[in-house]
């Protein structure tokens, strides 16, 4: 873990009114690179990923303790502007969600809310975009369509296209794979490899098999705390400690 | 275990009899909305001709129309919507996107509902002390104000229903690009649930249209065609209320023409909004 | 991956710091918009206590003049300027009881008809031919009383309520009168017809939250339909179909044109059910804007703010009911 630490968690403790659901986390996810939080259901992992841009705060009753580092700010201190913050920070959801207006909007949607940009500009961001999120072929002759018209696979790449137009620098993606078939789901892998050189990812899945192909680093969850941390090689091969060698063979979970 | 036939029997006739009383009642409640129907296309029918959009109220015993009447319900009824529409929709987003804490969202979401099926008359009494008897005159626009309190509490109920059908992460997912909230709600959950709150507004539309009691004492009624908000207006309502309790045959014809009118506006409204809402609900 | 999108690839690496964007006028607009949205919403909140408010200070030369016997008095005299409101207010709530005493089996009947008996197909015709009886201006209902029922009850109904009914030890008396066809009666029949969507609907609704499983256990048990929808379906729903029922009421107790038409205005409490008396709305409808004076107008609000609070207490009830049965679902699941 030579590479610069994008991401440095300490000691956080979440909760949702009296459940305490994050427990005493200490994390430090590295820049330009793949991260996956897994663990049984229950455990935090989505939590954890919705406290990096503080998803929390739309809901009341929620609680946080302890400090998350982004390059050098405190992304929990009260007065950080949440809005540029999510800006800075993409998030892709577990199924998709196609906002209600055309393909070319939604990926405009997030844009036109930071940069003012002409024509000829956000059509060639758009095209970026999509093209990154290898759905450009297949949708550059409809952009003008309802996005709930493409199909589950596409709805999911243009959710990942529009979060990447605005160019965050950190990537969320919440079991991003989990509402697609076998073949859109080789086709997210994918991306998230390509997408590793420009921005740090952060990616929750409860599928073990994909955290080992597409992830550097795997930290494993269990009721809220985090048992193990380390590069994902290390932890399928030779976990060091009980707990994940027993999850992620499979005894339990 | 014994098995007892008798009582096995009795059970079984219990059944059958209240399940057969229970097909009954569909068809009694069916019957009266049949007869209804039927008497209104009955006498309603053979009045209407061009004269009934073209020509005024007529005194008793003489040919007329009720284009004044029908003017007047418009106009009244628009500025209702106009006025009713845009605050009930801002109160219900309150409801629906920020009312997570505090008091004030579940007490006025209660009171809403209670307003929901408040006795219009009594909203008509209350516009009278406010504009009517506090100016010293009738107007159109007290008429127009006490259907927009009408008109309010739906708009309100169905505004709050539709945004929160609206899923939640379609708000994160907007939320995490870094929208801030007043356009996450502008961009994306007015129009997830435009179709939703159009019903709305079409079905509130349709009740303030036939509401009679909240007009008498605040619009009053008007023989002649009037355009004046300031002063008292007539409606198909309160039209059909005055001639139909009238001792003339002519007024009689004119009153059911009228409900006719009204009955197909309100239906055909009550069927296009629940059709619009279907088809872009399914989409 | 071409070339030409590598070259975007290029300019996007290169102005990779953001804009400064209008971040600071964000989170202004959002307070805007958030306390304009609140502004409305305490509007409504407020308007309730304004009615309230209003109506009581337009009843304060009555209440002066007469006190709290206003309530119990049964005079109407513009003559002579006393007034009461124990006449409209006793017709207010039998009309009503009529209405309730017919409109609740109606409605349980078909409420039960289309959650457990109807076959698919019908269920949504029936669905919108109960939206459609809701949806008929209440003026419809008042001319129909009028000009075809009143006269049809009086011709083939009236006369047969008072050979067979009028003699009855005890409640007889309730049916004597000359078939005129407008009277108590007739409105609470009319009542009946006009709430019977409210109720059936609510009552539909309620029924269609009882878990399959609870149904299942009973008909796996040889329970039959009847039996199903009386031992398990209606205890587990008894809260919300009350607060249907109620809600049902609080339509009838403030329906004002259909009942207008058909009550006969008269501010006499007779004993039989088929005379012509008053209700409060049909009262206000037919004498507000003839009032003259002060204290007849005062006396006229008056009944309005009784009308209000009678029916804000039943429909509190009904949407607490409600509320209930909505948290008890919500634990259940």
């Amino acid at each position: 873990m030579d590479n610069d630490i994008k991401i440095d968690v300490n000691k956080l403790n979440f909760y949702y009114g009296k459940f305490h659901a994050i427990k005493d986390v200490n994390l430090k996810v590295p820049g330009k690179k793949v991260t996956a939080f897994i663990g049984p259901s229950g455990c935090g992992k989505s939590t954890l990923l919705r406290i990096f841009n503080r998803m929390y705060d739309l809901y009341p009753n929620m609680r946080v303790e302890g400090q998350v580092m982004m390059d050098g700010r405190n992304v929990l201190d009260k007065k950080e502007d949440l809005n540029m913050l999510r800006a800075k920070v993409g998030m892709v959801f577990q199924k998709p969600t196609p906002f209600p207006m055309s393909i070319y909007d939604n990926v405009a949607f997030g844009v036109k809310l930071y940069e003012k940009l002409s024509k000829t500009e956000m059509d060639d961001r758009v095209e970026w975009a999509l093209q990154k999120a290898a759905l450009w072929n297949e949708v550059k002759d409809k952009l003008g369509q309802n996005g709930a018209s493409l199909s589950g696979g596409q709805q999911q790449r243009l959710c990942i296209a529009r979060g990447i137009a605005v160019k965050p620098e950190v990537l969320l993606l919440d079991e991003p794979c989990s509402a697609l078939d076998p073949i859109s789901t080789a086709k997210v892998e994918e991306l998230i490899h390509e997408l590793k050189v420009d921005y740090t990812t952060v990616i929750v899945t409860h599928n073990m098999q994909q955290a080992a192909r597409v992830s550097d680093y795997t930290a494993y969850m269990y009721l809220g705390e985090l048992i193990e941390f380390g590069d994902t090689d290390m932890m399928f091969t030779k976990p060091s400690r009980r707990e994940t060698e027993d999850y992620i063979t499979g005894k339990f979970g | 275990m014994s098995f007892n036939n008798r009582l096995y029997f009795q059970r079984r006739l219990v059944n059958v009899i209240n399940l057969s009383i229970s097909m009954f009642t569909v068809v009694v409640a069916l019957f009266f909305l049949g007869w209804i129907l039927y008497t209104l296309f009955l006498n309603g029918f053979h009045g209407i001709s061009a004269a009934t959009f073209t020509k005024m109220t007529p005194p008793p015993g003489s040919a007329g129309g009720l284009v004044n009447a029908i003017m007047g319900s418009l106009l009244m009824v628009s500025i209702a919507t106009l006025i009713g529409t845009p605050v009930g929709i801002l109160a219900g987003t309150y409801l629906a996107e920020f009312g997570q804490t505090g008091w004030l969202a579940p007490a006025t979401r209660f009171i809403n509902d209670i307003l929901l099926s408040a006795p219009s008359i009594v909203i008509g009494l209350f516009v009278y002390e406010l504009a009517v008897h506090s100016v010293g005159h009738f107007s159109a626009w007290a008429g127009a104000l006490a259907l927009a309190l009408i008109v309010l509490p739906v708009v309100v109920r169905t505004t709050e229903n539709m945004l929160q059908l609206v899923p939640s992460s379609l708000r994160e997912a907007a939320a995490a690009l870094g929208a801030p909230q007043w356009k996450v709600v502008m961009m994306i959950s007015y129009k997830a649930a435009r179709a939703g709150i159009m019903t709305g507004v079409l079905l509130a539309i349709a009740r303030v249209f036939g509401e009679t009691a909240p007009l008498l004492f605040t619009a009053l009624n008007n023989q002649f065609w009037s355009t004046n908000m300031e002063g008292p207006m007539s409606s198909l309502a309160v039209i059909i209320f005055q001639f139909a309790m009238s001792p003339y045959k002519d007024w009689h014809d004119l009153a059911w023409s009228g409900a006719l009118l009204i009955t197909l506006f309100v239906l055909g409204l009550n069927i296009l909004a629940r059709s619009m809402f279907k088809n872009t609900s399914s989409n | 991956m071409n070339v030409a999108q590598s070259t975007l690839d290029q300019v996007v690496l290169v102005e990779q710091t953001k804009p400064p964007g209008d971040t600071d006028k964000g989170a202004l607009w959002d307070s805007i918009f958030r306390n304009t949205t609140k502004f409305f919403a305490f509007l409504v909140f407020c308007l309730l206590f304004g009615i309230m408010l209003t109506l009581f200070y337009g009843s304060l030369p009555a209440l002066k003049t007469f006190g709290f016997s206003f309530i119990t008095s049964d005079a109407w005299n513009p003559v002579t300027v006393q007034f009461g409101a124990k006449v409209p207010i006793v017709g207010t709530l039998v009309t009503s009881a009529i209405a309730m005493l017919i409109g609740i089996p109606l409605s349980f009947g078909i409420a039960l008809f289309i959650t457990e008996l109807s076959p698919k197909w019908l269920k949504r015709p029936l669905g919108i031919a109960v939206e459609l009886l809701a949806g008929v201006p209440s003026i419809i209902y008042g001319m129909w009383g009028l000009f075809v029922f009143a006269p049809f009850f009086a011709d083939n109904i009236q006369p047969w309520v008072n050979d067979n009914m009028g003699n009855l030890p005890g409640i007889g008396f309730l049916f004597q009168g000359p078939p005129m066809g407008i009277g108590m009666l007739t409105a609470g029949l009319i009542l009946a017809i006009m709430v019977i969507p409210f109720i059936a609907s609510v009552m539909r609704d309620v029924f269609e939250i009882v878990p399959a499983m609870h149904k299942e256990s009973a008909y796996g048990l040889g329970a039959t339909t009847w039996e199903v929808v009386w031992k398990v379906v209606l205890p587990y729903t008894k809260i919300g179909v009350v607060g249907g029922i109620m809600l049902g009421l609080g339509r009838a107790l403030g329906e004002t044109m259909a009942v207008t038409f058909v009550i006969g205005n008269a501010h006499d409490i007779s004993t039989s059910l088929m005379m012509p008396g008053n209700t409060i709305s049909s009262a206000l409808a037919n004498e507000f804007t003839e009032a003259v004076g002060d204290v007849y107008t005062s006396s006229l609000i008056t009944l309005g703010l009784l009308l209000f609070v009678i029916t804000f207490i039943v429909l509190a009830c009904s949407k607490l009911l409600l509320i209930k049965l909505a948290q008890k679902e919500g634990k259940q699941s």
